[in-house]
């Protein structure tokens, strides 16, 4: 018991050290990646070649004023962004980033928590992450703000369905509701699900940009419209944790897609922790490269290309699954 | 262990009912909604039941309170429409349901209780709680009135549609 309680704090404490660190450094990744294709520069002044810039940013941030909005209902105010941060934290409890390894005699999995059904564990909590919004955009008593927040919420509900039903394929074919057996599935590098399931990894992969509010879906904080949308009113840390909770679902999606569509952990030569980040690092890429590529939808463009489009597109890759499983 | 979290669960619980009813302003009591069935997740975790717990929070915290919630802020209800309501039927209605459920409960307790002092239906069984279990029932067992179901569902959003709908 004692060695459990152990091993499991650490792995925690390591995965959750590597996953700070990244979403620190994503932040500084984009701003030289998006400024390479604009032919622009990009941080280059703080470190060698800028490196030390997130944590310049950190600590402009934390020593910000904190601006109360006034009428704003302090402790939803106070609330909204721990609550938007928290959900995109817990997700990387389920992800397996490696097999198991033995040390000193002990057996460890290189997942925090291997759940029975772990993929829907990461659909609960990534529904959860709505509530941060919502309350964010209400509590600051302020029009931008509450406009954003709507936006993004009736985004995130219309984009959550067309997201669930996507996997299903996957699921079906894996027979597993367990991320680590998902993997396992896909021991060979044709048995990958993105061959299996073309459609099933676009339509994940479009529905997890909206889901993260990210371009070309950034509409809930569209700045040529709603200033910010749901964090307008927000400064210092508590806006700094809507943005770390902003790259840190990035961060998020691109690791479930690694786990569900390219093969997880698995590789020749490489490390296992090594592969799942390299997979990861090129679905974080793109990201990028899509956010400084194109430009942002409309709203209507963006409910009818939800439901009339990816919803029944999604539907019948259920359907095609099905018959191709019985044949 | 198990019962120290049952116990911090069944108060988190209760007050937060209590408090959905309390409350003034309609948002926050929907907030408290959300934490009552949250614990009530936990409380299913506990059981053993994770699939279920796991619905709970996709089902009723992840879905239905985001669209209570979006419907809420969208009507953006003022205090005063909150109120003490004028008509005097509605509080006796509301009374004599609410003496009917207490007495369905004390009396399901106390059948419950009187066979060997576990509630009947409450004993611990993990494996009734995995997915595929619940998928047996649903889609060998009681697939007829399962797809019964889901077509009375169906025929329910296709009327909101046409209702709501003026031209086609």
């Amino acid at each position: 018991m004692a060695a459990f309680i152990l091993i499991s704090s650490l792995k925690v404490l390591v995965v959750f050290s590597v996953f700070m660190l990244i979403v620190a450094y994503l932040s500084y990744v984009e701003r030289r990646v998006v400024a390479r294709f604009q032919t622009r520069i990009g941080p280059n002044r703080v470190g060698p070649a800028g490196l030390l810039q997130p944590i310049a940013d950190a600590i402009k941030l934390l020593t910000k004023e904190e601006v109360f909005p006034a009428n704003a209902n302090r402790i939803m105010f106070v609330l909204a962004p721990i609550l938007s941060l928290i959900p995109a934290l817990l997700i990387m409890s389920v992800i397996p980033f490696g097999d198991s390894l033995t040390l000193f005699g002990q057996r460890i999995d290189l997942i925090i928590s291997d759940l029975n059904v772990g993929i829907l564990f990461v659909f609960a909590v990534t529904s959860l992450g709505v509530y941060g919004i919502v309350m964010a955009g209400w509590s600051s008593n302020s029009k931008y703000s509450l406009l954003g927040a709507l936006r993004s919420s009736a985004q995130m509900i219309s984009y959550e369905v067309s997201y669930g039903l996507s996997i299903i394929g996957v699921l079906m074919m894996a027979g597993t509701l367990n991320l680590m057996e998902i993997v396992k599935s896909q021991a060979n590098f044709f048995d990958w699900y993105i061959f299996k399931q073309p459609l099933g990894f676009l339509i994940f992969s479009v529905c997890g940009i909206a889901e993260t509010n990210r371009a070309p879906f950034d509409l809930p904080e569209a700045e040529t419209e709603l200033v910010a949308g749901y964090h307008t009113e927000y400064s210092s840390m508590k806006f700094g944790m809507f943005f770390m909770a902003e790259y840190a679902h990035m961060l998020n999606v691109s690791a479930i897609v690694t786990t569900l569509f390219l093969g997880g952990w698995q590789g020749p030569w490489l490390p296992p922790v090594v592969w799942f980040l390299l997979k990861v690092s090129v679905f974080l890429f793109g990201y990028i490269w899509l956010r400084a590529t194109l430009p942002r939808f409309r709203y209507d463009q963006l409910m009818s290309f939800g439901w009339k489009f990816l919803l029944p597109l999604a539907l019948f890759n259920i359907f095609a699954t099905g018959i191709f499983m019985y044949l | 262990m198990t019962l120290t979290i049952f116990l911090i669960l069944a108060l988190v619980s209760v007050l937060s009912s209590i408090l959905v009813i309390t409350q003034k302003n309609s948002v926050i009591s929907a907030l408290y909604l959300i934490v009552t069935l949250g614990s009530q997740a936990v409380l299913y975790f506990l059981l053993g039941a994770t699939f279920i717990g796991v619905l709970q929070i996709i089902v009723y915290a992840g879905a239905i309170m985001v669209l209570f919630l979006f419907v809420i802020m969208l009507l953006n209800l003022k205090r005063d429409e909150f109120g003490p309501d004028q008509k005097k039927g509605q509080r006796v209605l509301a009374f004599l349901f609410t003496l009917f459920l207490a007495v369905e409960i004390l009396a399901a307790l106390k059948i419950g209780f009187s066979d060997g002092g576990t509630p009947a239906g409450a004993v611990l069984n993990p494996a009734s709680g995995s997915p595929s279990e619940v998928a047996r029932s649903l889609f060998i067992d009681f697939l007829y009135p399962f797809e019964i179901v889901s077509i009375l569902l169906l025929v329910a959003i296709l009327g909101v549609v046409v209702l709501v709908k003026k031209r086609f």
